[in-house]
């Protein structure tokens, strides 16, 4: 032991510490200053940003006696005695912080750089956090931010007012609909009050780890843990015979085990669990627990694993390593063709990615009394998780209790199970809350990716450029487990004509097992890939037929009377080609591109529809709490999940909006499944649409209610009432909010209403009937610089308009614009999950590059607001569609640059190159 | 997981060569230590369990976070960090490539802890660091316990460091490179580094390089005196191109000569193709294009200095 003797935030502390600790896990775990997160543990990723005398140093790998006698500043220390520093307060107020994992390290190494230059322009941001990541994206914001706090600080005397400079146009608001307002979590996520589940601690307390496999298909021989278990301060190690109950997880097939019995089909398999006194004692017994295998030939690609000859991973659907083909045909393919006059046959691939959410999966579990167990988690899915670790458990889901944390980043990676069920068998088992906390590496090689695809597209059309056919062959990665791999193929197939009429649609797509990581949920959900390939096929479609890009979109674009790919009539809320036309007519009016030097720009365009909600005939449903209190304030409750995007703020301006009460009057309460009722998972951009349905019926409920009290008081029929601003009036007479409420209990009327609401229905595929209730559109132009020297790419702006419906917050939109145009620039430019015979070899984050603030284009962003008519306000989902068309933009933009096609992702600079060099027309 | 038990901080080179002989061996040195602890984890996901009983801190050795100008040369201490070196008006004065070259490793957080002498130590022959260092014929200071007890440094070329990609003649767990040194550039001469990189997978250059040059008088057409030119990762080691350099001696910079020192460039330097980073034949493309590039900004430079 060694004492550490410093002053952190302005304290003199003195604190024992063993010599080897690093500075983050001090503050953290040993003073509680749980502010500064650890996202990556290898100074890749800055979030763990702290001042150590005035220098900014990543803590993770910072040894703490370093620090002796040093001075530390920490997020909890930049704050003023009188409020938020103005970096604090900028970023809550220009939207600059969404799920809050990355905002502490951001805003230290923001506040190391106005230290140093008091008047930085975007240039010197970009340099000053080039390596502090945000995987929300919010860097147009940031930057915003910290110039303007900049300037608060230079002109200390002077009144700021400060507009949102990349807000977007939208429809005049409602009191509070359609406002940009802040989130009701900033504050606690600038301050580092913000807790995620790592910053939860109990008295007793046990660490847990997991031996992942080591092969990425072997048979299990054997297992021995009885060295692991004789190690001091080792508590319980678990195995399958540990399991009591159902031996499988999965949401929907039940397919992947719990821990590994017979076989271990990919690196991220868990094989046995234990949990020890210390994370490091945890770890060193994995070491102690042998495991004989036997090795197994590795499937590691989808076309290989519908082989007939091929060995199979998993038959967990009885069809072999086919986990799902899926098969949309619309009219005749063959007449279709017949009537084409030009046709585009091309085939593309895209890798695996990463969600790389800031915050790696952690879980707590605990005993209850009366024999129940908590799990403290952030999750996607509470109510599936509870289900899932009540089956695992052999226990009624009654006595399972899901409480969520807050999530630093999902994008559809935490959906799936992790260390949920593990740590409610350890916690069972020894009595002792269990907390386990993946590390970077190990978040990597173990939860499920997007799916690696194999895409061949035959699109035929008219000279004129009218499309008549679309073919289309999918192979899809699923890896180990099916997770969601069927409905992410489905989604792939069934928006692999792209958004456009197209009278002739063939495709089939295999959705395959390998002995990869599992493939599931990310942000776009198969669409992503599909989209590269469409308007890959679309791009090269009006080069060979001399038409501009713009117009053969708008020709073949789908609008209401029109049918989709899988036979759905388009009845209404289609803004594609207002969305085209707004696109065309910023990128049209720029000024004619003159390359001159080895830097050559080009402008490339690209298209995208998304579904909103679970679709193809699978109930789509979410309930909604809403509470009314004497205090004049209302809580709203269910259980979806806030990852960033804005949930909460969107319930509680619904909230606000329905029952008359001021913004700041309402709370959110997220997540609990003992207290909130389910509101299903948080994917396919659908929570807006269906929680916000949900709470919107259950706060028009509570009114209708009030509205009964107040009408008796007021002397007036309840539908002649109205609420605003805290008050409900009819002519000219007025009760506050809070009296009503009062008068409503004691005249013992209900003051909380709960609402199941029930999304249209839709058709499973292949009924020809409505496969989803709803889609959101988009258009977006991209502006690259293609060094013909280096091959090097560069995304100088975008200019997007999307189709959402309604704006229902253009500050949170916006945040989901720029966050998806950011993520898909990944996609296309920086980022790549490389697996070699099933090995990960991507698995710290120096390998795998999400795209940082120096890749931040300008952002020209608009919204188009074609209402639903089923949606709150008219609004539909926004998540997914702003980050799939950026890909195909980026990609033909390299084409009309420099001749060469991109058929294979990401782009890749050396091969780029030498096909201009060696005149090739394309790079696969 | 821990890959060292203690951590020392010792103040004098003495105390640090001291404690490293006490722990025989399985002690090492660290500076900034962002290289040697991500690494080192890295090895441990592959499976190796890499164990120090201490690391010894010699960036509190007295002096050692200075930048100083002796006699004709710059001297950088062990505890001098890239920021230091970027922000030095000495450096970018008198060495610009070395400055340009410390601007572009790793991060701001990296490079306000990460040392120059502790990137030598790591002996990674693309280091962008090293590879500036290589055109200023730069030396380091080795210190090391003798029998008689701790003999003052002794300057060794950089060059002579550097046994192959990540195998450095320094021996950290019983030697420690206490400084660098290299002569400042004066009148007429000048100096200048560029590199690329790919946006994928780790953050190694694909390739980095350095010029040097001297100019006969303070006219971009005049004669080239002396020049230096290296590159990484050519070769396992830092790669000086001495037949280019032997070429454009006593020439004058116009395009034909460029274009034929490019050609002899690519002639001379042998570039491999590594997973996931680079292939051969794009190496070998870039090649000419940062030889013109370095060389230019060089011969600018020089051209103005007075």
């Amino acid at each position: 032991m060694s004492i550490l003797n410093f002053t952190v935030n302005g304290n003199p502390v003195s604190v024992e510490i063993e010599p080897n600790e690093y500075l983050a896990y001090v503050l953290r775990y040993k003073l509680g200053l749980t502010g500064t997160k650890i996202a990556c543990d290898e100074a890749e990723c800055g979030a763990c940003t702290v001042l150590v005398n005035g220098t900014s140093v990543d803590s993770c790998i910072y040894p703490a006696l370093k620090a002796q006698g040093a001075e530390v500043m920490t997020i909890e220390g930049l704050a003023r005695p009188d409020g938020l520093h103005p970096l604090q307060a900028q970023f809550i107020q220009q939207g600059a912080v969404q799920c809050g994992f990355c905002t502490p390290g951001v805003l230290m190494q923001s506040k190391n750089l106005l230290d140093q230059n008091p008047d930085p322009d975007d240039h010197d941001i970009k340099v000053a956090l080039k390596d502090t990541f945000c995987r929300c994206g919010c860097y147009v914001s940031m930057m915003n931010a910290i110039k303007n706090a900049a300037q608060e600080l230079r002109e200390p005397e002077t009144e700021h007012l400060f507009n949102i400079p990349n807000l977007p146009q939208v429809k005049a608001p409602l009191n509070v609909i359609g406002k940009p307002i802040t989130r009701p979590d900033a504050v606690a996520k600038v301050t580092g009050a913000a807790r995620y589940t790592d910053d939860y601690n109990f008295p007793d307390m046990l660490h847990g780890a997991t031996l992942r496999a080591k092969f990425p298909h072997a048979r299990i021989l054997s297992i021995d843990t009885s060295k692991a278990k004789a190690l001091d301060g080792v508590r319980a190690v678990l195995t399958h015979k540990d399991v009591p109950g159902s031996k499988h997880h999965g949401l929907i097939y039940n397919d992947w085990p719990v821990l590994c019995y017979d076989k271990v089909r990919y690196m991220g398999d868990a094989v046995a669990i234990v949990a020890a006194d210390t994370r490091e004692i945890a770890q060193r017994a994995l070491e102690l627990i042998e495991v004989e295998y036997e090795e197994l030939p590795v499937v590691d690609n989808p076309v290989d694993a519908l082989k007939p000859e091929t060995i199979i991973v998993n038959d967990g659907t009885g069809h072999g390593n086919l986990l799902k083909h899926i098969h949309v045909e619309k009219g005749d393919i063959e007449k279709g063709f017949a009537k084409a006059e030009v046709i585009i046959e091309n085939e593309y691939r895209s890798p695996f990615y990463e969600h790389a959410f800031m915050e790696p999966e952690c879980a707590i579990g605990q005993a209850l009394d009366n024999g129940r167990i908590e799990v403290i988690v952030g999750s996607q899915i509470p109510y599936e998780d509870r289900r899932q670790i009540a089956a695992a458990l052999d226990l009624p889901e009654s006595k399972v209790r899901v409480r969520g944390a807050l999530i630093g980043g999902g994008f559809g990676g935490k959906e799936d199970i992790a260390a949920q069920i593990h740590v409610a068998l350890l916690a069972r088992a020894i009595g002792r809350p269990v907390k386990m906390l993946y590390s970077r590496h190990e978040s990597l090689v173990f939860h499920p990716k997007r799916h690696a695809t194999v895409i061949r597209l035959r699109t035929g059309a008219k000279k004129d450029g009218t499309l008549v056919a679309s073919h289309a062959t999918i192979y899809g990665d699923s890896g180990a487990y099916a997770s969601l791999g069927d409905k992410v193929m489905t989604r792939a197939a069934t928006h692999a004509a792209g958004p456009y009429h197209v009278p002739n649609v063939l495709i089939d797509c295999y959705a395959m097992y390998t002995n990869n990581p599992p493939a599931g949920a990310f942000r776009g959900f198969g669409v992503t890939q599909s989209a590269f390939a469409v308007e890959s096929n679309m791009d090269e479609l009006a080069h060979k037929l001399g038409l501009d890009p713009f117009e053969l979109r708008r020709k073949n674009g789908l609008a209401v009377g029109d049918t989709t790919s899988t036979g759905q009539l388009v009845r209404e809320s289609a803004g594609l080609l207002e969305c085209i036309r707004l696109v065309e007519q910023v990128v049209k009016a720029q000024p004619e591109i003159e390359n001159q030097t080895s830097k050559i720009r080009a402008w490339g365009l690209a298209c995208a529809f998304k579904n909103t909600g679970l679709g193809g005939g699978s109930p789509d449903k979410s309930a909604a709490e809403v509470e009314v209190f004497e205090d004049g304030t209302a809580e709203v409750r269910t259980s979806a999940a806030e990852i960033g995007q804005g949930l909460p703020t969107i319930l509680a301006m619904i909230t606000a909006e329905e029952l008359g009460l001021p913004y700041e009057r309402v709370r959110v309460l997220l997540s609990d499944t003992d207290l909130t009722p389910d509101g299903g998972p948080t994917t396919a951009s659908r929570q807006t649409f269906v929680s916000g349905n949900a709470a919107r019926y259950a706060a028009k409920g509570m009114r209708e209610i009030l509205a009964e009290t107040a009408s008796e008081q007021l002397d007036a029929a309840p539908d002649t009432l109205t609420f605003k601003d805290g008050y409900i009036r009819q002519n000219g007479h007025k009760m506050p909010f809070e009296e009503v409420v009062k008068r409503a209990r004691e005249e013992n009327r209900p003051t909380r209403y709960l609402h199941e609401y029930h999304a249209p229905a839709t058709t499973p595929l292949g009924s020809e009937g409505d496969m989803h209730f709803g889609f959101s559109y988009a258009a977006q132009a991209a502006l690259i610089e293609l060094d013909s020297d280096t091959g090097e790419v560069h995304v100088l702006k975008v200019v997007t308009a999307t189709d959402i419906g309604r704006a229902l917050n253009p500050l949170a939109l916006q945040g989901q614009v720029e966050g998806g145009i950011m993520m898909c620039l990944g996609n296309a430019l920086t980022e790549e999950y490389i697996i070699e015979k099933g090995k990960v070899w991507t698995d710290l984050l120096a390998k795998y590059k999400m795209p940082s603030i120096k890749h931040t284009p300008e952002i020209v962003s608009f919204l188009v607001e074609d209402e639903i008519s089923t949606g709150p306000y008219g609004a539909k989902g926004v998540g997914e569609i702003s980050s799939i068309p950026t890909t195909p933009a980026i990609t033909n933009a390299i084409y009309n640059a420099c001749g060469v096609r991109i058929r294979r992702l990401p782009v890749d600079q050396d091969a780029l190159l030498l096909a201009m060099r060696s005149g090739k027309s394309e790079t696969k | 997981m821990k890959v060292f038990d203690n951590y020392h901080l010792p103040t004098t080179v003495v105390q640090a060569l001291e404690l490293l002989a006490q722990y025989e061996g399985r002690a090492r040195v660290v500076a900034g230590g962002t290289d040697l602890l991500v690494d080192t984890q890295a090895e441990y996901y592959e499976g190796r369990r890499p164990h120090f009983d201490a690391l010894i801190d010699v960036t509190g050795i007295a002096g050692a976070g200075e930048i100083r100008a002796r006699d004709e040369y710059i001297e950088i201490g062990c505890g001098v960090t890239h920021t230091q070196i970027v922000a030095s008006p000495l450096i970018q004065k008198h060495a610009a490539a070395l400055a340009e070259a410390c601007s572009v490793v790793g991060g701001p957080q990296v490079r306000n802890v990460a040392t120059l002498c502790g990137n030598v130590a790591h002996a990674l022959p693309a280091a962008d660091g090293t590879v500036a260092l290589m055109i200023l014929d730069a030396e380091a200071a080795v210190a090391r316990q003798s029998r008689s007890g701790t003999d003052s440094p002794d300057w060794v070329p950089l060059a002579a460091l550097f046994q192959g990609p990540g195998k450095s003649a320094v021996d950290s767990t019983r030697e420690l490179i206490t400084a660098l040194r290299f002569r400042a550039l004066g009148a007429r001469e000048a100096s200048a580094f560029s590199r690329v990189m790919r946006p994928q997978g780790v953050a190694l250059p694909i390739l980095g390089m350095a010029t040097r040059v001297r100019l006969s008088a303070l006219d971009i057409h005049a004669r080239i005196e002396d020049v230096a030119i290296s590159a990484g990762p050519v070769a396992p080691v830092p790669y000086r191109a001495s037949a280019v350099e032997e070429f454009l001696r006593g020439k004058t910079a116009d395009q034909p000569v460029l274009q034929e020192a490019a050609e002899l460039l690519v002639a001379n330097a042998h570039p491999r193709t590594s997973a996931h980073r680079a292939t051969k034949e794009y190496r070998f493309e870039l090649l000419p294009m940062l030889l013109q590039q370095t060389l230019r900004a060089a011969l600018e430079r020089a051209a103005q200095s007075a």
